[in-house]
């Protein structure tokens, strides 16, 4: 008896200690961030810093201004919504409503798949495939820029909104749809009336979830987006917040301002991926309530 | 009277499955029509046909002939959303969208058409008196209709069917899932539903349909054992097999 109360207790513990182990990992990168981010800040100023359109970090005079880093992502982000949203929609609403259970095994297949490529394989097809095609088709010198960026978080957001956006719809009762078609509402009808607004706030979880997603990438993005610290336009090569930081880290000397600059950055995507996760929490929380 | 909806020899299957056998039944217009019988004898199945929500379940093979208005209801050229505005549906579990009460009642008229504003609200108010939920919620019409009771959702289930005036009403068990009530009040809307549609109701409920139908449709396993007058067949069964289910024997 008395063992089995001490592997009773220690298991116990053990739990404890492992669900512990993320807190820890979240509060000690939360403080390294805020220790770290917030020096360069002090020195070169909040507003300059934020609002400051030039980085120029390798000058005898250096700059640290990073609107364009800021920029870049939040039009980078909107652009690959703009086009991964609509697209993994209506994917969602192809798989949930309309297709055939084989057709859509096989295209559920395919987007588990498209989830699971590593990012570095959407940079290198990125880079080799569509930064040339683009170069060409719009006669551009150099076709490493934000359109390219664009493109490729696009893609690599459609997972994220189709299967969260699938499983909202899915999971709308059937009993709505029917109601529906009582009324005399066609299948588009229906879909676009009734089962889309009832999942709504299970595909507005997905988006959000895909802005996550895009917001964060390093990688893919490294590869195709060119990595100079121009201010956005969607032809030119540019530089995004994850980017500025790997492109800079390397060779950033330790302890300088330059480094420590690197570290805002990081603070500032931070910022942005709470916010983003608090308005996922807050949609995920309303789809519980009826 | 005239007859609205007509049945000849109508057989419905579900894969090799027969649900429905041979089934002749008129059912004449301004009154209320009852299908009882046993779970699984068919009555559903049979409502379901008349406005072709059976098409939503695959593999269903329909036989016979099923006229409305003298129209065969499975003919290939019929506009199935036209025969379902005219043949309107309200179901066992009260299913309001999860939208506010007003654009419930508004769904159905915003299908078929646009009306300007001051139509649709005087549209609502008209089905919502029709279901007599005016009063209750005639302060909140934009709140959710979620909030609503299960009673009150059933009544803006039936308001919402009223919505797009058509003028057969079928009602499949619509008062199984509400306190006695809540099926009170639906019971007697139903008989001043009755001046202006025709209303065909599924019950399990016996009494309910001695209580509210004008005639009554007995289905044992997919057959149409015996229709008549309510009265008739609640007190007068001419068929063994009535006698036994409304006297309780089995069912």
């Amino acid at each position: 008896m008395k063992a089995k109360a001490a592997v009773e207790r220690i298991m116990g513990s053990v739990f404890f200690v492992c669900g512990m182990v993320t807190i820890v990992a979240v509060l000690g990168i939360t403080a390294y961030l805020i220790i770290s981010g917030i020096p360069a800040i002090r020195e070169i100023g909040l507003v300059d810093f934020l609002f400051g359109q030039v980085w120029q970090s390798t000058a005898s005079e250096p700059l640290f201004g990073i609107m364009p880093f800021i920029l870049t992502s939040v039009y980078g982000t909107l652009g690959a919504c703009l086009i991964g949203v609509p697209v993994g929609l209506m994917t969602a609403v192809f798989l949930a409503k309309v297709a055939s259970p084989k057709v859509a095994a096989v295209v559920n297949t395919a987007v588990e798949l498209l989830a699971g490529i590593p990012s570095v394989v959407y940079g290198l097809i990125g880079m080799i495939v569509l930064v040339p095609a683009v170069m060409r088709f719009f006669q551009l010198k150099n076709g490493t820029s934000l359109f390219a960026a664009i493109i490729v978080l696009a893609v690599m957001i459609l997972p994220s909104i189709i299967s969260v956006a699938r499983t909202a719809l899915v999971s709308v009762p059937g009993e709505y749809e029917e109601a529906s078609f009582a009324l005399g509402a066609t299948k588009m009808e229906t879909i676009f009336r009734v089962s889309i607004p009832a999942a709504k706030s299970g595909i507005a979880a997905g988006i959000v979830l895909g802005i996550g997603r895009a917001i964060g990438e390093a990688m893919a993005v490294m590869m195709v987006a060119g990595n100079v610290a121009n201010m956005p336009e969607l032809f030119k090569s540019v530089s995004f917040l994850t980017t500025a930081i790997t492109k800079e880290m390397a060779y950033a000397p330790t302890g300088s301002l330059r480094q420590q600059a690197l570290f805002s950055i990081a603070l500032v995507l931070y910022v942005f991926i709470m916010l983003i996760n608090t308005i996922l929490n807050a949609f995920l929380k309303r789809r519980e309530k009826p | 009277m005239s007859i609205i909806v007509s049945a000849k020899d109508l057989n419905l299957y579900y894969g090799a499955f027969q649900a429905l056998i041979d089934v002749c039944l008129d059912i004449p217009e301004k009154e209320i029509t009852a299908l009882i019988g046993p779970s699984g004898c068919g009555k559903s199945t049979f409502l379901k046909t008349l406005n072709r929500m059976n098409d939503l379940i695959p593999g269903v093979k329909i036989t016979g002939e099923l006229t409305y208005h003298g129209e065969n209801i499975y003919n290939g050229g019929l506009d199935v959303t036209v025969l379902r505005k005219n043949i309107g549906m309200v179901f066992q579990k009260p299913n309001p969208f999860p939208m506010s009460i007003y654009d419930n009642i508004a769904y159905g008229p915003r299908l078929h058409g646009k009306l300007k504003k001051a139509a649709l609200d005087d549209l609502v108010e008209r089905s919502l008196k029709g279901a007599v939920l005016w009063d209750e919620v005639k302060d909140r019409l934009k709140k959710s209709a979620m909030g609503l009771s299960g009673g009150q959702q059933q009544r803006l289930c039936i308001a919402r069917a009223l919505s797009v005036e058509p003028d057969v009403l079928l009602m499949d068990e619509p008062t199984s899932a509400l306190d006695p009530a809540s099926t009170a009040k639906i019971e007697d809307l139903m008989s001043e539903l009755k001046k202006n549609y025709t209303v065909v109701i599924v019950t399990h409920n016996m009494q309910q349909a001695a209580r509210i139908s004008d005639r009554t449709a007995f289905f044992l396993v997919g057959v149409l054992v015996e229709v008549g007058q309510t009265n008739d067949v609640f007190s007068i069964p001419r068929d063994k097999r009535t006698e036994d289910y409304i006297s309780g024997r089995f069912g």
